[in-house]
């Protein structure tokens, strides 16, 4: 695929609270983004277990993300983004020794008042992404399982 | 079954010590041939591939295979033991999902070449050779297998019907697996058999209270405490992530669970879970303490896949 073509695909974990009800006023108040990315809305950015991201990158995203409420208030539960900040820094080590860019996993705090900073998100990660190129985990998996000498 | 039934041993890329683990069961291996007929055993016998080839098509029994799938020999002879046998039982953790061998995926073929025959300071390769797959001699023509850019499991290469796993599988459950199939109660096709249904934590008799770490170690670092949890103590242990079925072995004289025998039940990537497992005991009040923290694990895949990184989702390092 030639580069200009290519259409990234980004998964995004956000938290109903937060994130997510950026995410939605970012819709509402019709700021520009980019159609590349899909929203999976879980409960709690603290409730994304790391085989999500993995599963995402597995079955074709381009860039994973996860996004939830600022710490330390912001948190509907109270503490949910603690497990956030505690599993992710761990996550991106992970990743990095899996040879995935550091642009390909983003994850942070965007309040349900942060709308144009989701929307301005959604735009950056895009171009950033575009300019990696596709990550294609399956066929990377299947060309590198199947060369021989 | 007429007759006693047949039984095939195999070794792929392993470190042998699956053949030790079937000779742990000790005399008992008498009882054992005294109920089947071992029809190909490598390490204990002299039978030759091409005998197996001759063998009729679902002409053994029961096939244990240890080992993980690394050249094209491990695969032909996984293809072969797959088509001469009715079941074929991934044997121990190499089989059952890549093992020590696996971690060869965090390179290729040409890093691994690079490192073994190259770049060591202890290897004088002036010329550069490296095993080439064919050679001609005046008498002929010798053939190597081809290796592989990356390490599979058994039953990523062929359909395999049980799974036991264990680096090495313990004595009591690989007899207990024997006894089942003697007796014909196995269970349904694709189990893991040969170990528990919870985790190694669920076995572990350590004292566990309150998970708050604010330090790491590795296990040359601190003489931990004998009675509590060692990862309370900030020693990563795999206990959370790791099928039971051991006994709880390694934590029992203070070491640490390395996780050799697999994901529990309805886990699909060991190491994802771990690694959450691990970094929700991180105590941190700011990303930065947590940041400063976890840094201290040194080789995350290394730690998390010990065992299991040629099974896990991603299965393998995206080379550049």
């Amino acid at each position: 695929m030639a580069e200009k073509d290519f259409e990234p695909r980004i998964i995004a974990f956000l938290c109903n609270w937060c994130t997510y009800a950026a995410a939605d006023v970012a819709g509402i108040s019709r700021l520009k983004q980019p159609l590349n990315v899909d929203i999976i809305r879980v409960m709690c950015s603290g409730r994304v277990d790391p085989s999500f991201v993995l599963k995402g990158f597995l079955e074709g995203a381009d860039g994973v993300i996860v996004f939830g409420c600022h710490p330390p208030g912001d948190c509907h539960y109270g503490e949910g983004n603690y497990k956030t900040f505690r599993r992710m820094p761990l996550l991106e080590r992970l990743l990095e020794q899996y040879g995935i860019e550091e642009e390909r996993f983003q994850w942070g705090w965007i309040s349900a008042a942060e709308a144009p900073k989701w929307a301005e998100l959604t735009r950056e990660l895009t171009e950033k992404i575009k300019e990696l190129g596709p990550l294609n985990w399956n066929s990377y998996l299947e060309e590198s399982e199947t060369k021989e000498a | 079954m007429a007759g006693k039934p047949k039984v095939a041993f195999y070794w792929a890329a392993s470190c042998g010590g699956c053949e030790i683990a079937v000779l742990e069961i000790r005399e008992k291996i008498l009882d054992l041939v005294q109920a089947v007929d071992i029809v190909f055993w490598p390490v204990a016998m002299d039978i030759k591939y091409k005998d197996v080839e001759a063998m009729e098509d679902g002409g053994i029994d029961v096939c244990f295979f240890n080992g993980a799938i690394r050249n094209t020999e491990n695969e032909h002879m996984a293809r072969l033991l797959r088509a001469k046998s009715r079941t074929l039982v991934a044997y121990g953790s190499c089989a059952h999902e890549g093992c020590i061998p696996g971690l060869a995926n965090l390179s290729d073929r040409e890093a691994i070449f690079d490192v073994v025959y190259k770049d060591t300071a202890s290897t004088e390769n002036g010329d550069d050779l490296v095993p080439q797959t064919r050679h001609e001699f005046a008498e002929g023509e010798v053939e190597l297998p081809v290796f592989y850019n990356s390490v599979k499991t058994l039953g990523q290469t062929v359909p395999v019907d049980y799974f036991v796993p264990g680096c090495p599988p313990q004595a009591d459950q690989t007899w207990a697996v024997f006894e089942a199939f003697v007796k014909g109660e196995l269970p349904a096709p694709g189990s893991v058999i040969g170990a528990g249904e919870k985790t190694v934590c669920d076995e572990c008799e350590r004292v566990k209270e309150e998970k708050k770490v604010k330090e790491f170690f590795r296990i040359h670092e601190i003489i931990p405490d004998e009675k509590k949890c060692l990862l309370e103590q900030g020693i990563v242990c795999a206990g959370p992530a790791t099928r039971s079925g051991c006994g709880g072995l390694c934590p029992m004289v203070n070491l640490p669970c390395r996780g050799c025998y697999g994901p529990p039940p309805e886990v699909v990537d060991q190491g994802a879970k771990l690694l959450s497992a691990v970094a929700s005991v991180v105590d941190a009040d700011t990303e930065e303490e947590a940041r400063q923290i976890v840094s201290q694990i040194v080789d995350p895949i290394g730690t998390f896949y010990r065992f299991g990184l040629a099974a896990s989702l991603l299965r393998r390092r995206k080379m550049k």
